[in-house]
């Protein structure tokens, strides 16, 4: 530290700490939102920095599909009991119970636009005015148009040409009473800066972004992992190999690949060899150029 | 991939329309291998939908539907990436009509600005405009990157031409740092490559004066400034007496046993200790996001700044500011805004408006009053209470403010403290 300036992770984790703080500052009722994915760790892990020797005074949110890979719900739990902090769950299941939402048809049906209504209808009853989430600007061309203090009107829409000017690192919260604000501390982070903070912090993360043997069938060129939630056709077979997952999300729709990375070092080695993006195994980007755009107009996260 | 000088650049582009600004982009990422397969697989596809021959890089930067189908850029876009030697956030800022407003967006916190000229038409008022910009925005290095050289047959003297235009323009303004490369963002000469065709040019390509520019004196490191965000208070076990000031050092260093005073309330104390993001330390500097405590019980909170005592900012509420528009609803006569500077937010009033500037022709209009989108203008601000300033050419985060609009909450304009 003799030399006077910050290294490149350095200077993303005080720009992240900054904005988090900024949140609690302008914010009356924010929440992180978590899905157990790494991005949401990193988030969370941030958080606990920026409020030393404080508690984080955020609630942890999960949206859960109910089509979860079991191993992400024990890492939640834990990591909730380990923080004292409070988790909200706003579940898929119950919206479709309540006739919010239905369920898509056809095979490759995914309860990931379904998690839209969920979020917004977590949002309203817990009134909540932040909701701060693990997106990075790197990770799809609509992302890198977010800003870090991204305003979400009365039914959590984003509008991408009516964004306010961020300037300098002055972040205007205001909003009226039913819209919100999501907000990105990593915005300007990259998948391989994630990682290797990961490795330079030593941060627990779920086992399944490490190799590890699994059952899961060749679809839409990835391994999708077997669960009760996948409908086979008959051409389709259940195979095991050693795969792992580049990103984490529902375990119908997250693609994994073929690795023997089993340690974060082989892990930061593979990424930075990697020619695909993290998000080209996901199933939901490939509906269309513009489905993340899309979706996030809505109101997804 | 370990970065050797492990550094964080940030810069921005600037350029018309047709400068060629997102084929410099994505030729600045393909050659230096940032673009994925998929990514590229992509780009390969739209480009033969569009029916052009070959890759089309500069759709690489449009992220959105109606940016790819108008084929325009409509809001500043952020781009990332890594070469063995520095990391690197591109501002993509769109040159249409709205520029002012998105190069002032896409240029506040960056180290460098490209500005691209087009080799065949020399510098225009657009190249001027840019450049005013950049030098307003005290943007520490300005690189002029002279493109589509090989539409004028790769010549030398039509380089230098241009070098001699523009300085003789720019010894008008305040640019610290001026550097000027031929190019042809297009066929990838001096890019990331060094060029074949201009063997003339001896200097640097631009990744590599990317790469080594001197950017750690961009941050005042001499006065010490540091805005306080929150107080934090754990009353838990072990920290029951613990009263962290939190905030991030805008300029200068800290240092334990450092004599500082709490402004505005003006009372005196000594840094207690500083807490950094990996635990306790000996001091920090900026741009660090830390939390202080102080010997003395004194009263702080958001708003507040914690100074050295020998070296304070001027404390006043009457402000002059060079004010940038950027909103499509003009500025009201004497209307209220809310005013945020550093983590103090207050109620002003643009209480004058001395001058208005013709950015094409940099000339000052005295008798046009009105403040609309795009506008850039000098003004006098009134605030409820004192504010605690610096010079935006001294410091660009004590000196730099922004007006939001009660009635729509918007952002509506960015001031520089003169």
């Amino acid at each position: 530290m003799s030399k006077y300036y910050l290294s490149y992770l350095e200077e993303l984790e005080s720009e992240a700490i900054f904005v988090l703080r900024e949140v609690w500052a302008q914010f009356q009722n924010p929440v992180i939102l978590f899905s157990g994915g790494k991005d949401s760790i990193v988030v969370t892990h941030l958080a606990k920095k920026a409020f030393y020797p404080s508690k984080i005074p955020f609630a942890l949110m999960h949206v859960d599909t109910g089509h979860n890979f079991p191993e992400t719900i024990e890492f939640r739990d834990r990591l909730i009991k380990d923080l004292g902090a409070q988790l909200i769950v706003g579940s898929v299941q119950e919206s479709i119970d309540q006739g919010r939402v239905a369920e898509e048809k056809g095979k490759s049906a995914t309860r990931n636009a379904l998690q839209i209504t969920t979020l917004l209808d977590a949002i309203e009853s817990n009134k909540i005015d932040c909701a701060i989430g693990g997106g990075r600007r790197d990770e799809e061309k609509a992302r890198a148009k977010e800003r870090f203090f991204s305003h979400r009107d009365d039914f959590g829409q984003w509008d991408p040409k009516n964004q306010r000017p961020e300037l300098w690192n002055l972040f205007n919260g205001k909003y009226f009473e039913g819209e919100h604000f999501r907000v990105f501390p990593i915005s300007n982070w990259t998948e391989m800066d994630v990682w290797n903070y990961i490795l330079q912090e030593k941060i627990e993360i779920p086992s399944l972004y490490l190799a590890h043997e699994r059952e899961v069938v060749w679809r839409n060129n990835s391994w999708i992992p077997n669960s009760e939630f996948l409908r086979l056709d008959e051409r389709e077979e259940v195979v095991t190999k050693k795969i792992r997952f580049r990103t984490l999300g529902d375990i119908t729709i997250t693609g994994g690949i073929e690795s023997e990375a089993d340690t974060l070092e082989k892990i930061v080695q593979e990424v930075s060899a990697m020619r695909q993006t993290e998000r080209g195994n996901r199933s939901d980007d490939k509906r269309s150029e513009n489905a993340m755009e899309d979706r996030k107009k809505l109101g997804y996260f | 991939m370990e970065i050797e000088r492990n550094e964080l650049l940030r810069f921005s582009t600037a350029g018309s329309v047709d400068d060629g600004k997102s084929t410099l982009i994505g030729r600045l990422l393909y050659d230096s291998k940032s673009i994925f397969e998929d990514q590229l697989e992509a780009i390969e596809n739209t480009s033969r939908k569009k029916g052009h021959d070959g890759v089309d890089l500069a759709l690489f930067t449009d992220g959105l539907r109606d940016e790819r189908e108008q084929g325009i850029t409509i809001d500043v876009a952020y781009r990332y990436f890594t070469t063995p030697k520095r990391k690197f956030i591109i501002a993509d800022t769109p040159g249409h009509v709205q520029y002012t407003r998105n190069m002032v967006t896409g240029a506040s916190t960056a180290n460098a600005t490209i500005i691209l000229v087009d080799a065949r038409h020399g510098v225009i008022e657009q190249t001027k405009r840019h450049a005013f910009i950049a030098s307003l925005l005290h943007i520490p290095h300005v690189i002029v990157c002279i493109n589509k050289m090989d539409l004028v047959g790769f010549s030398e003297d039509v380089f230098h031409k241009i070098v001699n235009q523009f300085e003789e323009f720019a010894a008008k303004l305040l640019i610290r740092d001026i550097r000027f490369i031929p190019i042809s963002a297009l066929l990838g000469d001096n890019v990331v490559n060094r060029s074949d065709n201009m063997t003339w040019y001896q200097a640097a390509p631009l990744l590599h004066t990317l790469e080594t520019m001197h950017i750690s004196s961009d941050l005042n490191k001499v006065d010490a400034r540091f805005p306080v965000q929150t107080v934090l208070r754990p009353q838990r076990d072990g920290f029951i007496d613990y009263r962290g000031y939190a905030g991030r050092i805008a300029s200068g260093f800290y240092r334990k046993g450092d004599k500082v005073t709490v402004l505005p309330s003006g009372f005196s104390s000594k840094v207690k200790s500083i807490t950094g993001p990996n635990g306790e330390l000996e001091e920090a500097f900026a741009p660090m996001s830390i939390a202080i405590e102080l010997e003395d019980d004194i009263d702080v909170s958001r708003g507040d700044m914690i100074v050295r005592s020998n070296n304070v900012p001027d404390s006043s509420q009457d402000i002059e500011v060079m004010l940038c528009w950027l909103n499509n609803r003009p500025a009201q006569p004497r209307a209220k805004y809310t005013l945020m500077h550093t983590s103090n937010e207050q109620k002003a009033m643009i209480r004058e408006v001395m001058y208005k500037y013709d950015i094409n022709t940099m000339e000052r209009i005295k008798d046009d009053k009105q403040l609309t989108m795009n506008d850039i203008s000098k003004v006098k601000l009134r605030t409820t209470k004192p504010l605690l300033i610096d010079a935006y050419k001294d410091n660009r985060f004590s000196g730099s403010l922004i007006l939001i609009d009660d009635q729509t909450n918007e952002t509506v304009a960015a001031g520089m403290i003169i």
